[in-house]
């Protein structure tokens, strides 16, 4: 009885899910090998990210996934003995080019960790912070952006009053909320999240979750996650990795239903891992 | 009822089974310790009444005018602590000055841009620049930066700085090469270490992800460095920077050697002073038993005493204030 309108909700995503592989491509990664030193962590990776959808990459620990997050926005380029090769396909260039310049790219593709971290300064400064390194807004414009990433992330209810209080007095899904809208407010193409909810409570899971859902009307998000009902709750790609090789991609219903390769069936089912 | 009494019972078998070990020499360990606690207190406690005592007589005859009055006057007898109060806040403050950029910047790149195989000897430089003794300090700058400074730094200042009305007061008189800011520059060397090494600990303990999450939204290293960084290690790093404060207050060789000794007040940085370090070492020995000079160098240590517990009062305070904010 109750139930119906959770059915109905399932077969809306269901059918959005099977629609997803036709969007259009946002990232495509070609060739892709990644190293930390001599450790081969990524091998010949083949992937498209698809735009405004959630693409979720999942897998063991060690597998690749965080890597080849971390090599969409280069952030491995700022640990000496880490190098990727390959090419990813990105607005008509190469991610990885030389030519391209790091701030610019993430600034472009924002990033979300694993357990939040805002930066020791108010709420309102958190968000700021960002935009001023990239756009010089007046101070009215400075408000309004605020307001609509804090309205996004869908904390602008619990902050409105505190704007320049200390962030780290937040608890900590509010904290994450808060980075989710400070990667917003850079106004980012592509959003790469990190196992965002792997410190939170179910509450607040919940709570990012339903985020995510309504984030990918605008932004490409791609989201690394070790909790599998979490893939196929909010994703509509998913990709399985292990051992530094892309095993399957495909929708999640899909991916979860009817896996076609042995071992993704053997991961999901909670044989390894 | 009869299960609790068995009990006892073997509590008891249990406790002649066992030679109590502990009895005896566990109460004298724990003796030991509070002896040793107490100790620190007792001592402290002796510390300041010997300095308070001892300078009483001095403080007697002067009236508290001895805390600013600037005569010092061995001939006449006459003494107060202006000109040393002046001179040791002044040269600390000149050190901070000059050590707190260079902190910075060596401390960034230690931990920040330097390439692994830099970071080691620049590590260790430093902190073999904190194991030289004061007198090596001393020495150095008496014979080496002295002539130095007098040659190729003070004459430019001097022509440059010195016709500018207020601060050209700062650049006045003939380059001797000792005085204060010769003084407070050997002091920065000093505490430079000291600075850099806490500074370098504490940029290390800022969560890695804190910084990616920076550099994640587009930020440089230096908006990283600038904006999350320092914020997140400011409150050690104000510790820091008074422990330094604090040690340069208190340096006495290298001081003595450099900053010339004279008991005179100048608003010039060119101008020889004192410090009350530098007084006590170098008038001490001259001082005898039970003159009013030997109490009024017990009267200047008090105050150095002071000057330091407010410093560190200072720096509690503001590292408590921080961490509520």
């Amino acid at each position: 009885m109750n139930f119906a309108p959770d059915t109905s909700i399932d077969i809306a995503s269901a059918v959005n899910r099977a629609t997803a592989p036709s969007a259009e491509p946002k990232l495509k990664v070609e060739k892709l090998n990644f190293y930390y030193g001599d450790n081969h962590a990524l091998k010949n990776i083949n992937f498209t990210i698809p735009e405004k959808r959630v693409t979720a990459m999942i897998g063991p620990s060690g597998c690749g996934k965080s890597t080849l997050l971390r090599v969409f926005n280069r952030m491995y380029q700022l640990y000496p003995g880490q190098r990727a090769e390959g090419k990813i396909h990105f607005d008509g260039g190469d991610l990885l080019s030389k030519n391209l310049d790091s701030t610019v790219i993430r600034s472009r593709i924002g990033m979300v960790f694993q357990k939040p971290t805002p930066f020791p300064m108010s709420i309102y400064d958190n968000i700021a912070f960002g935009v001023k390194l990239h756009e010089s807004l007046s101070k009215s414009q400075m408000d309004e952006r605020v307001e609509w990433c804090l309205r996004k992330a869908a904390i602008w209810e619990e902050t409105k009053d505190r704007l320049h209080t200390s962030a780290l007095g937040m608890s900590g899904g509010q904290q994450q909320r808060l980075c989710i809208a400070r990667t917003i407010a850079v106004r980012p193409e592509v959003i790469l999240l990190d196992e965002p909810t792997s410190a939170l409570d179910p509450i607040s899971t919940s709570k990012i979750e339903d985020l995510i859902d309504e984030l990918k009307q605008e932004f490409t998000i791609v989201i690394v996650t070790h909790n599998m009902q979490q893939a196929a709750r909010c994703a509509d790609i998913t990709s399985f990795f292990y051992l530094g090789e892309l095993i399957e991609v495909g929708p999640s219903n899909e991916i979860f239903t009817n896996p076609r390769e042995a071992r993704t069936r053997d991961y999901i089912t909670g044989r390894f891992g | 009822m009869a299960a609790s009494i068995s009990g006892t019972e073997a509590d008891t078998a249990l406790l002649a089974a066992h030679k109590p070990t502990g009895r005896i020499s566990d109460p004298i360990f724990v003796g030991l310790l509070w002896a040793s606690g107490i100790f620190v207190l007792v001592l402290l406690g002796l510390i300041i009444a010997m300095l308070f005592e001892g300078g009483l007589p001095a403080l007697r005859e002067f009236g508290i005018s001895f805390l600013w009055s600037t005569t010092w006057n061995p001939v006449t007898e006459r003494f107060g602590a202006g000109v040393m109060v002046f001179g040791t806040v002044a040269s600390a403050v000149i050190a901070v000055i000059v050590a707190l950029p260079l902190s910075f910047g060596i401390a960034f790149f230690l931990t920040e841009i330097a390439p692994g195989p830099f970071r080691r000897p620049i590590g260790v430089a430093i902190q073999l620049l904190a194991a030289v003794p004061s007198i090596i300090y001393g020495m150095w700058g008496f014979f080496i930066v002295v002539p130095l400074i007098a040659a190729y730094v003070q004459p430019p200042l001097i022509e440059w700085l010195g016709p500018i009305p207020l601060l050209g007061a700062l650049f006045q008189g003939p380059p001797l090469g000792a005085g204060m800011l010769t003084a407070g520059l050997i002091l920065a060397l000093m505490i430079l270490p000291f600075i850099t090494a806490m500074f370098v600990e504490v940029l290390e303990s800022v969560p890695p992800m804190l910084k990616e999450s920076a550099y994640g939204v587009g930020a440089t290293s230096y908006e990283v460095y600038r904006n999350v960084s320092v914020p997140y290690g400011r409150t050690a790093m104000v510790g820091a920077v008074m422990l330094g404060l604090g040690r340069a207050l208190g340096e006495t060789m290298a001081v003595t050697f450099v900053i010339g000794n004279a008991t005179r007040m100048s608003a010039s940085l060119f101008a020889p002073g004192a410090t009350i370090a530098s007084t006590i070492a170098n008038e001490f020995p001259e001082a005898s038993i039970g003159s009013l000079k030997l109490q009024s160098l017990l009267q200047l240590g008090f105050i150095l005493f002071v000057i330091s517990f407010i410093v560190l009062a200072l720096s509690r305070l503001l590292v408590r204030s921080k961490l509520k904010g």
